[in-house]
């Protein structure tokens, strides 16, 4: 029987590059996917496309290319990637470059594009999703618009024998649903199968959370050989059931457990994985060991497909300002919780204009939110953390200099003092009909 | 006995939205987990983060429950000024939660990753 192997090659932007080189030359593999497009990041990279219409894609592109595509060329792995971010073709371009630097004249570099619908958006009545209001609302501010597209495009790009494909926006396991489509003829309302699909893209998107990443608690659930954890393999059948594994030897380990956790990650409801391809229904999936790092999945299922689009909006929102100073040994709680009445005190007496802050000890009650601290030490070292919204850099700027000025005005023994100010891109979303984003494609070749 | 005793905990974020998994390392365990570990009991936990309400989902054929915790992210990871903007440390802090004593499960389930 036909399986098909793919592998995942990063789960974010900054991923590890070692294990796709890996998982290219030594997992038999003839797909490979890299998921690094983060839902603000276009918003950013449609800044740098404006400033240069040659960038505005994945920085690591280039990188991540010049590792994989010998072994990928050699052994024949077609490649998938949302690494387009705001420019696929000029990514497209950038990666025929590397090819032909390497050697690899002929090869095709394939872009899918379309997901862009900022024109559509900002001159139409398209209500926010997340507060009221319209896109049209944020005005001068809107930096991006990108639909989540499905496999559609990206199989037509496999049809016309890409090696690599690269888009922008597409829903996360369609890099992965694609390949499946595409060999095994799947109807595009097939939903039962396409639901499959879903499980298989939706369990190796997030690439080292599956294999033991974002998984070891020492004592709990131990992970062997973390330093070099490896990248996840799905052989898949006709069918769409699947066996989750990775290259023998590699670090980390594909249990049930892993599996159960990396299915349910970023789900609402279950019986409802909304994709632009499918409404998938994971709430019937089950693992079943085979061996060592070799997990059976089945019994995922499908529905139609929403009749709508979403799309995330980028957008200037505000600035924010920062400062964090840490204290340590006997009182050191006592003297953070003192540096930060100070500063609280001063940016009121300064009249620092902020619409939102936050006053806070690493250490003590800054990354533990909620739950009950009670049962906790006092630990021997904090970190003051102050953090403000404004709506100006310049004011921003105000806030880490009043952390930084507790060096020689504030308690005794601060240490360390770092600030920053930064202007905030956020995302809201709105739907879209279907007919307002229709995928193109366009072929390079090296 | 605490929650981290009988289950492991995945957190992932939507938006304003937080999603918390509670797994439970024995799938056994699950009715009692479904007993204890209530949408109640979760929004009780992070009342002080939590600007909504708190959705219970129940997967009894892999042992777990999967919480959604609207408006628990100070505006979302691209806006909010939390240290921890995704919400990715709540899990482990879910699992502080007491869980009534059961010798039996004590023994049980004292440590390591059994399934």
């Amino acid at each position: 029987m036909k399986t098909i192997r793919i592998g995942s090659g990063a789960g974010f932007a900054g991923d590890r590059i070692e294990p796709a080189v890996e998982l290219a030359e030594r997992g038999d593999l003839h797909y490979l996917g890299f998921e690094c497009l983060a839902e603000r990041t276009i918003a950013l990279a449609q800044a740098e496309r404006l400033r240069d219409p040659d960038l505005g894609f994945d920085p690591l592109l280039v990188a991540r290319m010049e590792a994989v595509l010998p072994a990928c060329s050699a052994r024949g792995v077609r490649i998938l990637t949302n690494m387009g971010a705001a420019n696929p073709r000029g990514a497209a371009r950038a990666v025929a470059a590397v090819a032909r630097r390497l050697g690899l004249a002929g090869m095709r570099i394939a872009a899918v594009t379309g997901d862009d619908v900022l024109n559509t958006v900002r001159n139409g009545i398209f209500p926010l999703l997340e507060r009221p209001g319209s896109v049209a609302d944020l005005g001068a501010s809107i930096r991006s618009a990108n639909a989540y597209l499905g496999a559609e495009g990206l199989v037509a790009a496999l049809r016309e024998g890409a090696d690599v494909v690269i888009t922008g926006r597409v829903g996360d396991p369609a890099l992965f649903l694609a390949p499946l489509i595409h060999e095994f003829g799947w109807a595009m309302d097939d939903w039962a199968l396409l639901g499959r699909g879903t499980v298989v893209g939706h369990l190796l998107e997030c690439a080292g959370q599956i294999t033991g990443g974002y998984f070891a608690d020492p004592g709990f659930k131990d992970v062997p050989n973390l330093a070099r954890l490896g990248f996840p393999i799905a052989e898949v059948a006709a069918d769409g059931s699947c066996i989750i594994t990775k290259v023998a030897g590699s670090g980390g380990r594909i249990s049930l457990s892993s599996c159960k956790e990396q299915l349910l990650y970023e789900l609402l409801d279950p019986n409802a994985y909304l994709q632009p391809d499918v409404t998938a229904d994971f709430s019937a999936v089950r693992f079943a060991e085979l061996g060592p790092d070799r997990i059976a999945v089945s019994g995922g299922a499908g529905r139609e497909r929403p009749a709508t689009l979403k799309v995330s909006v980028g957008y200037l929102d505000s600035h924010v300002g920062e400062g964090q100073i840490s204290y340590a040994g006997p009182g050191a709680v006592a003297r953070g919780r003192l540096a930060l009445e100070i500063v609280r005190e001063r940016l009121h007496l300064i009249g620092v204009k902020m619409t939102e802050a936050r006053f806070e000890l690493i250490g003590v009650d800054a990354a533990h939110q909620g739950g009950d601290a009670s049962g906790y030490a006092d630990p021997p070292e904090v970190r003051v953390r102050v953090v403000g919204r404004t709506d100006s850099l310049a004011e921003a700027v105000r806030i880490g200099n009043e952390v930084e000025s507790l060096y020689t005005n504030g308690p005794a023994g601060g240490g360390g003092a770092w600030k920053s100010a930064r202007e905030v891109i956020a995302v809201v979303s709105t739907l879209i009909p279907r007919a307002c984003a229709a995928h193109a494609v366009s072929v390079e070749v090296a | 006995m605490r929650l981290l005793d009988l289950a492991h905990a995945r957190t992932g974020d939507k938006g304003d939205t937080s999603q918390i998994s509670i797994i439970a390392y024995d799938e056994g365990d699950y009715a009692f987990l479904a007993e204890h570990v209530t949408a109640a009991r979760v929004a009780a936990h992070f009342a002080a983060i939590l600007r909504g309400t708190v959705t219970r989902y129940e997967l009894p054929g892999l042992g777990a429950l999967n919480f959604v915790l609207h408006h628990a992210l100070a505006g979302g990871v691209t806006r909010s000024l939390r240290l921890d903007p995704h919400g990715k440390c709540l899990g482990a802090v879910l699992l502080e939660l007491e869980m009534p004593g059961r010798q039996a499960a004590a023994e049980h389930h004292g440590g390591n990753d059994r399934t």
